[in-house]
């Protein structure tokens, strides 16, 4: 298949942004893996941090150890080869518990579409899911993959506050929040799993990159597996290879 | 109990900061840090630290600190108004000894924002992520990964003893100066007249500016054809996003690390302490150099920091007086070798 050319764009003298193209897509996201990959094994002199979206992958550097427009065409024209995909070799089973007080916004979500709660719960949990990004809040994992007979658009006004754990879908995106904020997405159901402990080694349960796959979990069981995520067990299980 | 500053009063908001949080930014968490790393650098390197030590940052605030359990050598630089020692006029951008019981009393600032205040040894808070800098938004860092409270008592690193004093001169707040931009990543998004609108016009800074950023009042910059929103991508420090208002939010050192705002401009890293600096009501304009300017001043800024230890001046402190009342001499030589 041909691609866009990917495009240079300037973020000041510590930054700049390659730009893979501008849609949520599968094949975007690869590449922008594939390009963090490409980097994380060169080591660059001066290239301190990279930070992977949905469509594209930003540099940040130290402009006293590399001149940033000449990095920045280096790193352009790496992105311009052909770039393998990165086979991604972590998969994180994530326990789900949907609707009810856990996922308000479930019921009408599933009305929206013409679902029964249970379907969309099924349609919801069947893709094994790519998380794409991180950000907008620390540990705000952001995932890719997402059934786009699914897809809907935010709600008209955020709520103020939606609790850690919350699994949730915001247009063509999927969502695992980690810590509690105010969002504007349909709220589906919530994990015990912690994926943000400061104390925790690693800090970070979830990274650019690894796949994911939610299973549906009785409400009945959320309060043992709250508990053990509470005195620092994982609930979430990990599948290498 | 170890030797520690008790905050008896503050107004105002005021965090622990050091060098920053780096190596987060893939996992959503901006890196933190000084406001202001000029002033930051210049007070620690006025108590003998090294530029990146724990300090105290005040903004737009006014304090009250008892040192308890011990004396500190101290230094105030940044946006600094006035300083009471024991209810005595001290001055800022020097380094003093603040003895057990005695009172430093810091004026909020009448020009400028973030002021630092270091101590020799630095802080003695608990490092988490590798950084002992506040992120409010993720409740890392800081004391208790909050903001400073009166009643705090905040522990020291080390104890002082009495080195030579020392004084540099106040670094200028330039509150007229041109923010100067290089323009992107989505400077594409924008039709010629939201560009001009941007360039051309004046700004002021609103109430709603915090760590997080500065949302600027004025003029609207006009949108293009697609809109204020775009799939989401990373930011960086000096981010200059324009959301649905028109009016720019200029994102700072706790930044929320992706938005779906397209970002007009980015505001060079050499002038991130001149809009740092600017307080609410006052105004901004926008001045677009090229990249390779942008690099030229980053490095001169980086040299200007490397520089301050050098420039360091020995003033008439503790040591002088001494020898004044003629108790002291041999020790003043001692310490005057050292210089």
């Amino acid at each position: 298949m041909t691609h866009d050319a990917p495009r240079l764009l300037p973020c000041g003298d510590t930054a700049f942004t390659i730009e893979f193209g501008k849609r949520i897509d599968a094949h975007l996201s690869a590449r922008v893996l594939a390009l963090d990959a490409v980097l994380a094994a060169r080591a660059l002199p001066g290239l301190l941090e990279t930070v992977p979206t949905y469509r594209s992958l930003t540099v940040h550097l130290d402009p006293l150890r590399a001149d940033p427009a000449e990095l920045g065409r280096a790193v352009l024209a790496l992105a311009g080869e052909p770039l393998a995909a990165v086979p991604s070799t972590r998969l994180w089973r994530i326990p789900v518990v949907y609707g009810g007080e856990f996922g308000i916004d479930l019921e009408a979500v599933a009305a929206h579409h013409g679902l029964a709660p249970g379907t969309l719960i099924e349609r919801h949990s069947a893709p094994e899911y790519r998380v794409a990004m991180i950000g907008f809040l620390p540990g705000y994992a952001y995932l890719e993959g997402l059934d786009p007979g699914l897809a809907l658009s935010r709600r008209p006004s955020p709520r103020p506050l939606t609790p850690a754990g919350t699994i949730s879908i915001g247009g063509a995106q999927a969502l695992v929040a980690s810590i509690a904020a105010p969002s504007g997405w349909h709220l589906l159901g919530r994990t015990p799993e912690k994926t943000f402990v400061p104390e925790r080694d690693p800090v970070f349960l979830l990274r650019p990159g690894d796949r994911v796959r939610f299973v549906p979990t009785p409400a009945a069981r959320w309060d043992a597996l709250a508990a053990a995520a509470e005195a620092g067990e994982l609930v979430a299980e990990l599948c290498e290879g | 109990m170890n030797a520690h500053l008790h905050l008896a009063r503050l107004t105002g908001a005021a965090s622990l900061q050091d060098g920053g949080r780096r190596g987060y930014l893939r996992f959503g968490l901006s890196a933190s840090g000084p406001m202001d790393p000029l002033a930051f650098a210049a007070a620690n390197r006025l108590v003998g630290n090294a530029p990146d030590a724990a300090a105290l940052e005040l903004g737009l605030a006014g304090a009250s600190l008892r040192a308890e359990g011990g004396a500190a050598r101290l230094a105030l630089a940044g946006a600094t108004s006035g300083l009471r020692l024991d209810g005595e006029p001290a001055a800022a951008h020097r380094s003093f000894i603040l003895r057990e019981g005695s009172e430093l009393r810091i004026e909020r600032p009448r020009e400028g924002v973030f002021a630092y205040l270091a101590v020799s040894g630095g802080f003695a808070a608990r490092s988490v992520m590798g950084s002992r800098a506040l992120h409010q938004r993720a409740a890392l860092g800081g004391l208790d990964g909050r903001l400073l409270r009166e009643g705090d008592r905040l522990p020291l690193a080390a104890s002082t003893t009495g080195e030579a004093e020392h004084g540099l001169d106040p670094i200028p707040l330039e509150p007229a100066a041109p923010i100067r931009v290089v323009l992107g990543p989505q400077d594409d998004h924008f039709p010629q007249a939201g560009l001009a609108t941007f360039l051309g016009q004046t700004f002021t800074v609103s109430n709603r500016a915090d760590r997080m950023g500065y949302q600027l009042d004025g003029p609207e910059i006009a949108h293009g054809p697609g809109g204020f929103n775009i799939i989401s991508d990373a930011t960086v420090a000096g981010s200059v996003q324009v959301p649905g208002s028109g009016r720019p939010i200029i994102l700072l050192a706790d930044r929320q690390t992706t938005g779906g705002y397209p970002k007009i401009a980015t505001v060079i890293s050499a002038d991130f302490r001149r809009i740092a600096q600017r307080r609410p009501g006052e105004t901004v304009r926008f001045a677009a150099v090229d990249l390779a300017t942008a690099t030229r001043l980053a490095r001169e800024e980086a040299a200007r920091i490397a520089a301050l230890s050098s420039r360091l001046k020995p003033v008439e402190g503790e040591a002088e007086r001494l020898m004044a009342a003629n108790l002291a001499g041999a020790a003043v030589d001692a310490l005057r070798a050292e210089d």
